[in-house]
């Protein structure tokens, strides 16, 4: 159980505030409710690189990491299709510098030419690093335009292409700052060696005065039902045949996201999970096989991807597969195999709780979804899902029209 | 109110940092355990330590594979049933070998400890090393390294410790495809019967225990002298550094980006330049502040990110630059490195980058401090090395004290440009 309290400022600020008195330690989080998937698709990965530039120096302070790290502080931020998430963590005595630092750079942006310059080349290379210049580097480019017809999640967070970030210009940033960087869009937690009067005080301090700007109502394309089968084949220079397939589930918020979430720990979620043992153990057609998905807000894609032992048919390697999802459709499963996955979700989310960091990026993160008391009430969540829940879950996303395959085929293989 | 002027700080020096003392217990077959207890969670850790790294093998890969192994079959429990128990309970079950250790950690919410201490006594005490095991995990095992040998990373990490150390070195030998075929049930067996015994076992455990816990271990590893007693010699290896400084290879004709190392061999931890050289690494390359980020990630952007770092091997260690830059700038990227490690021996560091890298460090060592495991994962790091808290204690007053000429000094004697072995891996 994690005690909490919240409040929100004038300016629409949402504050959520954890103590937890037996660190020294504390971290402040400001999570801005926007994404990749709020991006034009004329320039995508535009809110990644934006990302890049809040540590490019703000409108009063013209160094961000140094009186940080002064401060005995760390930082870091992530980017995913759904949204954009900063934290600090630093001794709690300098909590002030967090505040300090984050209201600033809240209120404005420095919108340096020179930073926007040098992180167009350092996000180039990040995309080279990660996606061009590594065997099957490419894969989730593909399949995100291969599974979504219309919704954004068909680009990734980094970008369709390169170009799109050496032509981001400085107007844009400015542009997509105002609109989306704005108290009204963002949500504040900070936890550890705190108190809630101390973060009142300091949040209106410093986060008060900031502009509320105008609240930015999401209205992305829906994605429609897939009503056939989509595939696709691609050769590369890579040493084994791959094969990759992703089913649409539902969205986070819907109840049934956590009966395919369990689906998917059935099938891929540790050494006994059903893929690993018959396809990997067994029946040897797979060196490695995983089942997992994004948690994505928005319906996302649950996966299957493995890599092929070499010298079996990738026909067969598919097969064998089918042959698992047919059986997840057709039988209920027992007791213990259900007890199995819940108990391996109570201890995931005790293990991420002991994390002051998980915490404060949590807490924050179920305010996102609507309030930070969900957190608490996780675990719920997941108890009351039935065999029945997974059976028809499974029936639903295995449906073969609902499937999306890439073939991806080693090019000097015989 | 003024935005442009900070907030005060409480300074680093100013935080007493105290190392929270373990408990320490002896089973009854002698096995000591070292405890940071906690109450604040449901967790338990429970770590198992053998001196079974790849130092002790004869034949690469043989600490590895038998680490890896011990877990895949007992006389009474198949993988699979093993799997089940562990994943049953939500509990992870995680085995690694490293150059000296190899271990065994246990992580499961406490409720669950005295049903899962059986199977952990089984992985421990009797793994059979099926053949069959050990076929699939040759042949996956292969398939990883082929997919890891694409990658021009993975494969300069290899070829940098190999001119550091020396290909037959524990620390600058690599996986192969050869040395995956030879490996057999028969040595991994002889291998786990000496490594794996009672008296070379150290057990360390943090977070929540049930009341009963050490009764608990007593009962699962302290009641027998299992593996019989081995006295393990530990041989003096030496390191066979290349003669050859500079490296070119082309593993990818179309790679886009070089994975550039830049390396040369330093004193263990037990010499007293090498808790100065923590802070001048960090000032280096240890931290996003560092010098080689500020230049060649944040003013030039050939980069992602660059790192330097400090080996933590036992016998020597080295001081590693490590970064992937864009193929056309790989060049220019070891120029301006060359010119981070000049800088730093021809100009004091200022006295505020002194005090701030100080601030950092000491607030980083805070945090890491924060938690019944990360605090046993620090005693373990002593304890492993036969060292105790002084050393860390004087780690903090280096971390405080350090001058910036003491730091040029440093510089001088360590940051020589042509000391250093060069690698780009496209």
């Amino acid at each position: 159980m994690i005690h909490y309290n919240k409040f929100t400022l004038a300016n629409g600020l949402r504050v959520v505030v954890h103590e937890d008195h037996t660190t020294p330690m504390a971290v402040l989080n400001v999570l801005y409710d926007v994404g990749a998937r709020d991006e034009n698709p004329e320039q995508t990965g535009f809110a990644h690189l934006f990302e890049h530039l809040m540590f490019g120096g703000s409108i009063n302070i013209p160094e961000y990491d140094e009186p940080l790290q002064m401060a005995g502080g760390e930082n870091n931020a992530y980017t995913t299709s759904d949204l954009t998430n900063y934290y600090i963590q630093l001794p709690a005595e300098n909590i002030e510098t967090a505040f300090w630092l984050e209201s600033d750079r809240m209120l404005s942006l420095a919108f340096s030419e020179k930073s926007l310059d040098v992180q167009r080349k350092v996000v180039s290379e990040e995309f080279k690093e990660h996606y061009i210049n590594k065997p099957y580097g490419d894969v989730w480019h593909k399949m995100r335009e291969l599974a979504y017809t219309s919704h954004p999640y068909r680009w990734m967070t980094i970008g369709k292409e390169l170009s799109h970030i050496e032509n981001a210009q400085l107007e844009d940033v400015k542009a997509f700052f105002f609109k989306f960087y704005r108290p009204v869009n963002a949500i504040l937690s900070v936890a550890g060696n705190v108190t809630t009067e101390q973060v009142k005080t300091l949040a209106e301090k410093w986060f008060g005065d900031i502009p509320s700007g105008e609240k930015y109502h999401r209205s992305l394309p829906v994605e429609p039902p897939q009503t056939a089968a989509h595939k696709l084949e691609v050769k590369a220079n890579v040493p084994l045949d791959a094969l990759y397939k992703c089913y649409h589930m539902h969205a986070r918020s819907d109840k049934r996201y956590y009966a395919a979430d369990l689906v998917s720990d059935i099938l891929g979620g540790g050494s006994s999970s059903r893929l690993h043992q018959v396809l990997v153990k067994e029946k040897k057609l797979f060196s490695n096989i995983d089942c997992y998905h994004f948690g994505s807000l928005d319906a996302g894609l649950l996966t299957i991807e493995g890599k092929l032992v070499k010298g079996v048919k990738m026909k067969d390697a598919e097969k064998a597969i089918q042959i698992e999802l047919e059986k997840l459709q057709a039988e209920v499963i027992a007791d213990r195999e259900l007890q199995k996955v819940k108990n391996r979700v109570e201890s995931l989310l005790a293990f991420e709780d002991m994390s002051l960091l998980n915490r404060a990026n949590n807490l924050a993160f179920y305010e996102l979804l609507g309030d930070a008391g969900l957190m608490n009430k996780e675990f719920e969540n997941y108890e009351v899902v039935t065999a029945e829940d997974i059976h028809r879950e499974a029936k639903l996303l295995f449906d073969e029209k609902n499937a999306n395959t890439i073939y991806y085929y080693a090019e000097n293989q015989g | 109110m003024n935005r442009t002027i900070p907030p005060p700080i409480k300074d680093a020096v100013e935080f007493d940092i105290k190392l929270k003392p373990y408990e320490k217990f002896t089973l009854d077959n002698g096995i000591p355990v070292y405890v940071i207890k906690s109450e604040e969670q449901d967790t338990l850790q429970l770590e198992l330590v053998f001196p079974a790294g790849s130092w002790y093998e004869s034949e690469s890969l043989e600490a590895l594979a038998t680490n890896f192994l011990m877990k895949n079959g007992t006389s009474k429990r198949t993988a699979l049933e093993i799997n089940e128990a562990i994943d049953y309970h939500g509990a992870y079950l995680n085995r690694n070998a490293y150059h000296e250790n190899a271990t065994f950690t246990l992580h499961c919410l406490t409720k669950h400890t005295e049903v899962l201490l059986p199977v952990l006594q089984d992985v421990i005490l009797d793994p059979v090393f099926p053949e069959e095991e050990l076929q699939l995990y040759k042949q996956n095992q292969k398939q990883k390294l082929a997919v890891n040998l694409q990658k021009c990373d993975f494969v300069a990490n290899r070829f940098i410790d190999k001119y550091l150390f020396g290909e037959f070195h524990p620390y600058g030998r690599v996986s192969s495809m050869m040395a995956y075929d030879a490996l057999q049930t028969e040595t991994l067996r002889a291998f786990y019967q000496k490594h794996y015994t009672y008296n070379n076992c150290r057990i360390f455990v943090a977070g929540n225990m049930p009341a009963n816990m050490l009764a608990l271990l007593n009962q699962h590893f302290g009641s027998t002298r299992w593996n019989g007693e081995t006295n393990l010699l530990r041989p003096e290896l030496p390191v066979q550094p290349a003669e050859e400084k500079k490296f070119r290879i082309f593993n990818d004709e179309n790679g886009v980006q070089g994975a550039i190392r830049i390396a040369r061999p330093f004193p263990n931890r037990y010499h007293p330049d090498f808790p100065k050289m923590l802070v001048l690494n960090t000032i280096l390359g240890g931290y996003f502040g560092s010098r080689l980020m500020s230049n060649i990630r944040e003013e030039k952007g050939y980069t992602y990110g660059i790192y330097s770092q400090l080996y933590n091997f036992r016998q020597v260690s080295a001081l590693n630059i490590q970064t992937e830059a864009g193929r056309d700038v790989c060049e220019a990227t070891i120029e301006e490195v060359y010119n981070e490690l000049r800088r730093l021996q021809n100009e004091p560091v200022p006295q505020e980058e002194l005090d701030l890298v100080r601030n950092y460090m000491i607030g980083s060592i805070l945090g890491d401090l924060d938690g019944a495991f990360q605090l046993i994962q620090r005693w373990k790091n002593l304890i492993l090395n036969d060292l105790d808290e002084s050393y860390f204690y004087n780690n903090i007053q280096t971390i405080k004290n350090i001058t910036a000429e003491e730091l040029q000094q440093l510089a001088k004697q360590y940051l020589t440009p042509g000391d250093f072995y060069e690698l780009v891996v496209i």
